[in-house]
């Protein structure tokens, strides 16, 4: 697949060519632009701190401003700002800069993972209801006339016009029925599409014989109302779907879409990832990820697995050692000899495990596919019982009988059980969506509902996964600021937690001469003719007058040549609210868990803060899923919470999963819901809501029921004329959506109750919720 | 019944102006982003500025 549109050769090779003239970061910027003809390139960026019309229309003035810029359009719905840019002009890197003038921070969006189709069929969706509203309300203006009273040669025309208005209206508002309702045939199923498109059709076919022979009364405002009530629920429920698809794909970052190549004399070239074969030599810099697996050659570094397998600590590396993808280095440029090609890597054996545990779930079956499996059969046969009933009684008249048995369908047509349930998850999903909660697929809500035990992640899910000072002995004020200075200088965790622990009000940088980073050490550097290091304790130990520190404190140590040494305990801090959280999962009843792929004793830390009893440690991904479907065996129903590479397939695995948005994009893909806030108390949040909806949609099933327990027995006497089919069918379906609306009211309720609350908890080292 | 004969092709035909119309705004992508629609309309001027 070529980034730019056009055939790979096409396009790759100029790109090639140009690796001189442009930088590196340029190059990754052209490769998520699209080229729209003309010399002119799309470039999509993700602006998520655009929130009104004034930044809007800042960003759009300020890219229009540019002479290379043709046009430069933002999208608040998306948080998308699209700019068509002539390529020999201008460059990628001057439009970041522009927006970062502005004061935004856009990340480039692949044009590739916008999902395009998905768009049609949204605007198929709401033509077809558009379509569908306009036959209803024309055809409901005749039917109202007839109903009035007309004479017998009016009624005729205004049945013959209703018939053509409503023949094509039906053939193409009701595509997407009765195409769910083949395909689901052709699986020898029954869905809700089957009845309602037999209620259509048989409407509609009835209603042109009686038109056309003449007869008193039609259907065809019964019909194309039913298609347009259940077009409308479909359309919303799209769009939340879409909303949320949309929300999720914006929280991709810049994948490694390409690496720098090393060549034989030392030249580099940046190369997309699917073009690397094993044994090329790559670079990779500090606080880049490692694109493929491979052994380190050439370098020493420090590297973060967190997001690969759940370890917390930072761990040493240099030449022998093999990374799999995914792994952050933190503090030095390393070269990698590459050992596996994209297709055979650590994230693709994730992404293959992922999809085998997604196989072996047993199927979650739908509660409204469940009941209408009872419904269709049970209405097609009352119908029949209908038909032959009248047979017998009118002595054979097919005509009469025929024409109440497919009234009964009629009536029946299962509309309100049709919008019972899109209609609460649209309501539920658009609540959470406000709370930072985005839900994939309305089952979700049904599964969430059913869980009896939630079992936890811990780096990066119970954690920030990023670490914070969490003691520390007696610093003098005059070395604060030293260590701060240390601190800044480099992008390892801890060094970033120190640096945010020692800020001063001040913000003096005092002059650090010979500043460099010694992988697996730490920072060093002269300050008034004298060393002074950060970083580990053995280390720092050397050139410090201080014979020991207190145990606990030997993290990250600081000394200058001479001087008494000082130091911190660093430790991943909890997720805000992660004990309240976990208290009241507990009250509500559910068994809490951690199954963690991090070592004995900082998941020990973890399950001690938080009072959760049972934890496993030093899972492999495979020992995860096994863990995940053995309860699940037992009957139990799992809420996995994970953010990891290595929690993916076990997301897949579980009756129902939540990551964060900050975790591994497969991770993102494997999970049901997604949470965008810091705070854990979306995961009580969504379950509150989730058992609300459930509540909802069942209230729903009884109001529809009930409908029905009136309206066959009175079809089945054959008392139902258009009027009343009309009148009671949609006045079923105003009452569900009404009863659906509820929820908006329900769902205030939730949150507000433990808003009051939350903010008194602050479990072990104390957290600022960053945003 | 004379009166129908015209009023009804004339409902009609205005009924399907409305229903062009709305196919219209659908394809030029009026629909695609709401939210912004909403929120633009607090701006004085209209649209962005022209080159």
């Amino acid at each position: 697949m070529s980034c730019c549109g056009a055939p790979d050769e096409v396009v790759i090779s100029p790109l090639r060519e140009r690796t001189a003239i442009f930088s590196e970061q340029e190059e990754k910027l052209r490769l998520h632009a699209r080229s729209t003809g003309d010399n002119t390139l799309q470039s999509d960026f993700l602006v998520s701190s655009m929130h009104c019309a004034g930044c809007m229309r800042k960003i759009e003035t300020g890219l229009t401003a540019l002479p290379f810029v043709k046009s430069a359009r933002a999208n608040l719905s998306t948080k998308r700002v699209s700019v068509h840019w002539n390529e020999n002009e201008g460059r990628a890197e001057s439009l970041v800069e522009a927006l970062e003038g502005l004061g935004f921070s856009p990340v480039p969006f692949d044009l590739e993972l916008q999902v395009k189709e998905s768009n049609n069929i949204g605007r198929n969706l709401m033509f077809a209801t558009g379509v569908a509203g306009f036959a209803a309300a024309n055809i409901m203006l005749l039917s109202v006339s007839v109903w009035s009273g007309t004479d017998p040669e009016t009624t005729r025309l205004f049945h013959l016009i209703s018939g053509l208005i409503a023949v094509p209206a039906v053939a193409f508002a009701g595509q997407p029925f009765f195409r769910s309702a083949i395909a689901s045939l052709k699986a020898g199923r029954l869905n809700m599409e089957v009845p309602i498109s037999l209620a259509v059709l048989l409407s509609l076919g009835m209603s042109l014989y009686e038109s056309l022979s003449g007869g008193e009364e039609a259907y065809f405002d019964a019909a194309v109302m039913l298609l347009f009530f259940l077009l409308i629920g479909r359309t919303l429920d799209h769009n939340m779907r879409e909303r949320a698809r949309g929300a999720i794909s914006r929280l991709a970052k810049m994948g490694a879409k390409g690496a720098t190549v090393l060549g034989t004399n030392g030249e580099t070239s940046f190369v997309p990832i699917n073009e690397i074969t094993v044994g090329q030599h790559i670079l990779i810099r500090a606080g880049e990820r490692v694109p493929l697996d491979g052994v380190v050659i050439k370098g020493a570094s420090d590297i973060d697995r967190s997001l690969v397998t759940g370890e917390s600590k930072t761990i040493s590396i240099a030449s022998g050692a093999n990374l799999e993808s995914g792994i952050l280095n933190l503090s030095a440029p390393i070269e990698l000899e590459v050992t596996k090609t994209g297709d055979h890597s650590f994230l693709a054996e994730m992404i293959n495990l992922m999809e085998t545990a997604e196989q072996g779930k047993a199927r979650y079956v739908r509660i409204a596919d469940r009941l209408v499996q009872i419904y269709a059969p049970l209405v097609h046969f009352l119908a029949l019982v209908t038909f032959i009933g009248w047979m017998v009684v009118t002595a054979g008249d097919w005509h009469q009988s025929i024409y109440v048995g497919i009234a009964v369908l009629i009536v029946t047509c299962p509309c309100a059980l049709g919008l019972a349930v899109p209609i609460v998850h649209v309501v539920g999903a658009g609540h959470l969506f406000a709370n930072g909660i985005m839900v994939k697929d309305g089952s979700a809500f049904e599964r969430l509902s059913e869980i009896d035990k939630v079992v936890f992640d811990k780096t990066g899910t119970l954690t920030m996964g990023a670490p914070q000072v969490l003691e520390n002995t007696k610093i003098a004020p005059k070395e604060q600021a030293l260590i701060h200075a240390l601190a800044s200088a480099s992008s390892h965790p801890a060094s970033k937690a120190v640096a945010q622990f020692t800020q001063t009000k001040d913000g003096a940088i005092p002059e650090i001469q010979n500043l460099k980073e010694v992988p697996g050490f730490g920072i060093s550097g002269i300050f008034d003719g004298k060393e002074i290091r950060l970083g580990r304790y053995d280390w720092v130990m050397e050139i410090a007058n201080t014979k020991t520190l207190a145990d606990n404190c030997r993290e990250v140590c600081f000394a200058q040549a001479g001087h008494p040494a000082s130091g911190f305990a660093i430790e991943d801090s909890l997720r805000p609210d992660a004990l309240a959280t976990i208290d009241a999962l507990k009250q509500a009843g559910l068994t809490v868990e951690i199954l963690s792929g991090d070592s004995e004793a900082p998941v020990k830390i973890a399950a001690r803060a938080l009072g959760i009893e049972t934890y496993a440690h030093s899972r492999t991904p495979q020992q995860k899923i096994d863990h995940i479907n053995q309860l699940q065996q037992q009957g139990q129903k799992i809420l996995l919470v994970g953010d990891g590479l290595n929690d993916a397939p076990a997301l897949a695995a579980a009756h129902v999963s939540m990551a964060p948005s900050s975790g591994s994009d497969v991770g993102k893909l494997a999970a049901d819901i997604i949470f965008t806030t810091d705070s854990l108390k979306a995961i009580t949040l969504a379950r509150e809501t989730a058992i609300n909806i459930n509540r909802l949609v069942w209230q729903n099933f009884a109001i529809a029921i009930v409908y029905n327990m009136i309206a066959v027995p009175l079809a089945m006497l054959g008392f139902v004329t258009p009027l009343l089919a009309a009148l009671a069918m949609s006045a079923s379906s105003i009452i569900v959506i009404a009863n659906s609306l509820r929820l908006n009211f329900l769902g205030n309720a939730a949150v507000a109750k433990p808003k009051s609350q939350d903010q008194a908890s602050m479990p072990f080292p104390t957290v600022e919720a960053s945003q | 019944m004379s009166h129908v004969l015209f009023l009804i092709p004339i409902a009609l035909f205005l009924g399907l102006i409305g229903l062009a119309a709305f196919y219209w705004s659908l394809k030029s992508g009026q629909y695609d982003d709401l939210e912004g629609a909403a929120q633009r309309i607090l701006e004085d001027d209209d649209g962005p500025a022209e080159d």
